[in-house]
């Protein structure tokens, strides 16, 4: 009886262990590298990675450490950086901000990277700063955000809001789309891009037809859409972000709404996420980036068939998947001015507003002062086939100004949020 | 008048999407008292069976936009992943019966593990199901829209209620299910196989994850982790109705459903979800085996 009950208690254990074994197994994904070297000791210097591998947000990062992984093979393949080839940890933050923080401090400390390319979320970015910081690291950062930020440690190669939001804006009210309904997931992105539009929009003398938030993940939107209806606003601004992007397209379109009769221009919905949502459920609709995968550059061509030919012919590329890549590159450009890998060594080369290279999306400059990246502004429509055309350039970069300094309207707004 | 209409309409919606993602919960969770974690996994794993079975039978069965794939994956949905929720109680869940907090943790590991394994084999990003044409474009009425897909999926849920409940009341099988989960001892006396039983009950209780699955392809987003989406609701719409029997998870459900839409058409839909949550552990602090309880003989 006892002898029973020991074994089965053994039994129910053994599947306890395999279970975390293979929970973890999945989770892991890449082998860590050796942990030998320093970090530019020899012939190698170790670069980290640290992306959502599993988790909610693994449905967006897994393709940017595609694209970083693309950028540091090729690199590696034309001789290196300073004659060095680079050696990529990468580490899985796992959707999870406390994760994030702690994987990049075992990649400063540990690994002694020179450099980590990653996060996602600004969360997962705001948790990863102050140990950046600590420690003197520095972090590449690919997306699109919020702005009022600049950090020492980081540098941002995403647009900020005037190279994606307020533009955004000024293409709807250009196009006659003056009553604006503002949409988003409820975290810190969209609220503080949300408070942003509507001192543009009552700056421009535009009207706010209303603003709603979903909690994160969130699909079900038939109350949303009722106020939609009877707000009955030219065009609708969505910070919409993840997953309820499908639930909120798929049931905007069975409510009988078109893009002819109420546009949306969403800013976290790109080639990728096109995908999961349908093309027929959003073609018409509009979108706000720096890239696309029809951007007709010769360097955009050499991307898109690199990059399907290393992940496979049915992966789209998109504007955070190219700013994770070209990303590698800028930090390239920044080394090899500055002869060495040192992080101060290499802020200081940025500091000369010389670091530049030849994107897919055309032209990036890194603005030595903010740390960010000088980035062409395209407004883009969403086609039959899930790729995107853009139907607005900005023609030239535009100037980082992650404070919104350079806009009367926004004055009073940044110190506020600022201080917060 | 015709949005009020409109907001009753949601409120029937969303009450039966709640009732499609917790049915397969009342059997698993109210009949079993097995806390299934993975209860959510298994919807995600009905909506990626329906995304398997579109790319590889949709052009046979006369192409996309006819659908009678996506009639057909309903049952499939509901056989696959009933099949594996049977080998998920023969392998795991049998070992702990009667030990509610062991089953929360086990199955908390099986849903991790499925999420990654869906995650390894179709890739992280969301996959895309293309509805049947019949059922995009809604059906007007004064000046409003009820959309086909919502139509279609409270025609799902009532087809479903009917099933079980005929099931349970007039087939042999049905009746032994009930006998083995009011008195387990005195069905075994009796000549009932309970073990079997509680296979087929899990299973059933998994293949309707399967069918919330298929059936949520049409409004929501199919990737690996939406289970998540769906787990909290699901237990909630299962704890308020009580674990008596499918009359208290109906009731729960479309009380949920009408509350939260009404709620969030006065304030903003994350208030609603606070006042929902907070109305119903009121109603828990004072009924706390929830509405419907089945009394014991």
């Amino acid at each position: 009886m006892t002898l029973n009950v020991i074994s089965r208690k053994i039994r129910w254990f053994t599947l306890l262990v395999v279970m975390s074994f293979l929970a973890a197994c999945g989770g892991a994904a890449q082998p860590t590298a050796a942990p030998a070297a320093e970090v530019a000791d020899g012939d190698t210097i170790k670069v980290g990675i640290l992306h959502s591998l599993s988790g909610t947000m693994s449905i967006s990062e897994v393709s940017v450490r595609d694209a970083t992984l693309l950028a540091i093979e090729e690199i590696n393949a034309a001789g290196g950086i300073l004659g060095k080839k680079l050696v990529p940890v990468v580490e899985d933050g796992a959707s999870d901000w406390p994760t994030f923080a702690e994987k990049a401090g075992k990649l400063l400390k540990e690994d002694k990277v020179a450099v980590i390319f990653g996060c996602w979320t600004s969360a997962s970015r705001k948790a990863v700063l102050p140990v950046v910081e600590q420690n003197n690291g520095l972090l590449f950062y690919p997306v699109q955000y919020e702005g009022l930020e600049q950090s020492p440690n980081i540098f941002y190669t995403g647009a900020e809001p005037t190279q994606q939001i307020i533009p955004g804006v000024e293409y709807l009210l250009s196009q006659k789309k003056t009553n604006i309904y503002l949409l988003g997931s409820d975290y810190v992105f969209p609220r503080t891009a949300n408070t942003i539009i509507k001192a543009q929009l009552a700056a421009k003398g535009a009207t706010l037809a209303g603003e709603e938030y979903l909690p994160l993940g969130g699909t079900e939107f038939s109350t949303i859409i009722s106020k939609i209806q009877a707000a009955k606003p030219d065009a609708i601004f969505s910070t919409l972000n993840g997953d309820s992007n499908v639930a909120f397209f798929k049931q905007f379109k069975d409510a009988g709404f078109t893009p002819e009769t109420l546009p949306v221009l969403s800013v976290s919905v790109a080639e990728e996420e096109v995908r999961g949502i349908g093309a027929d459920n959003i073609a018409g609709h509009l979108v706000a980036w720096n890239y696309y995968q029809t951007t007709d550059t010769p360097e955009n061509k050499t991307f898109v068939a690199a990059y399907k030919k290393a992940y496979g012919e049915d992966r789209v590329t998109d504007d955070p998947i190219e700013a994770g890549y070209f990303g590698v590159y800028l930090w390239k450009a920044m080394v090899e001015k500055a002869g060495k890998v040192d992080v101060d060594a290499v802020r200081a080369a940025a500091k000369s507003n010389e670091i530049s290279f030849n994107a897919p999306e055309g032209l990036v400059k890194v603005d030595g002062e903010s740390q960010h990246t000088w980035k062409t502004v395209r407004i883009g429509k969403v086609r039959a086939d899930g790729l995107i055309d853009e139907v607005f350039s900005s023609k030239e970069p535009v100037k980082p100004d992650p404070f919104l300094k350079g806009y009367e309207w926004a004055k009073d707004l940044a110190a506020a949020m600022g201080k917060k | 008048m015709g949005g009020w209409l409109l907001q009753a309409f949601n409120g029937l919606s969303l009450g039966s999407i709640l009732l499609m993602i917790s049915l397969g919960l009342a059997f698993s969770f109210g009949l079993m008292k097995v806390i299934n974690m993975a209860h959510g996994e298994f919807i995600m794993l009905g909506a990626y069976v329906t995304y398997v079975f579109q790319n590889n039978f949709a052009t046979m069965l006369g192409g996309l936009d006819l659908g009678l794939w996506f009639l057909i994956s309903i049952p499939v949905a509901f056989i696959v992943t009933g099949l594996l929720g049977i080998l998920l109680e023969i392998s795991l869940i049998r070992f702990l019966y009667g030990r509610p907090l062991d089953t929360l943790l086990a199955t908390w590991g099986v849903g991790l593990v499925l999420q990654q394994a869906t995650r390894s084999i179709f890739g992280a990003p969301n996959v895309q199901v293309v509805s049947p044409a019949w059922l995009s474009g809604g059906f007007m009425i004064l000046d409003i829209t009820l959309p086909y897909k919502r139509l279609f999926i409270i025609a799902v849920v009532l087809v479903a209620i009917a099933v079980i409940y005929i099931h349970l009341n007039y087939t042999a099988s049905g009746r032994r299910l009930r006998a083995v989960m009011q008195n387990r001892e005195m069905a075994s006396c009796l000549g009932v196989a309970s073990r079997q039983v509680d296979a087929t009950t899990f299973g059933l209780g998994a293949g309707l994850a399967g069918v919330a699955g298929c059936v949520l392809t049409l409004i929501g987003p199919i990737g690996p982790s939406i289970g998540t989406h769906y787990i909290v609701d699901a237990f909630m719409v299962v704890v308020l109705g009580g674990t008596g029997g499918l009359v208290g998870t109906v009731l729960a459900a479309f009380l949920i459903g009408i509350a939260n839409t009404s709620l969030e058409f006065a304030t903003t839909a994350t208030l609603a979800k606070v006042l929902v949550f907070g109305l119903i552990i009121a109603f828990l602090q004072w009924r706390p085996s929830g509405l419907v309880v089945q009394t014991a003989r």
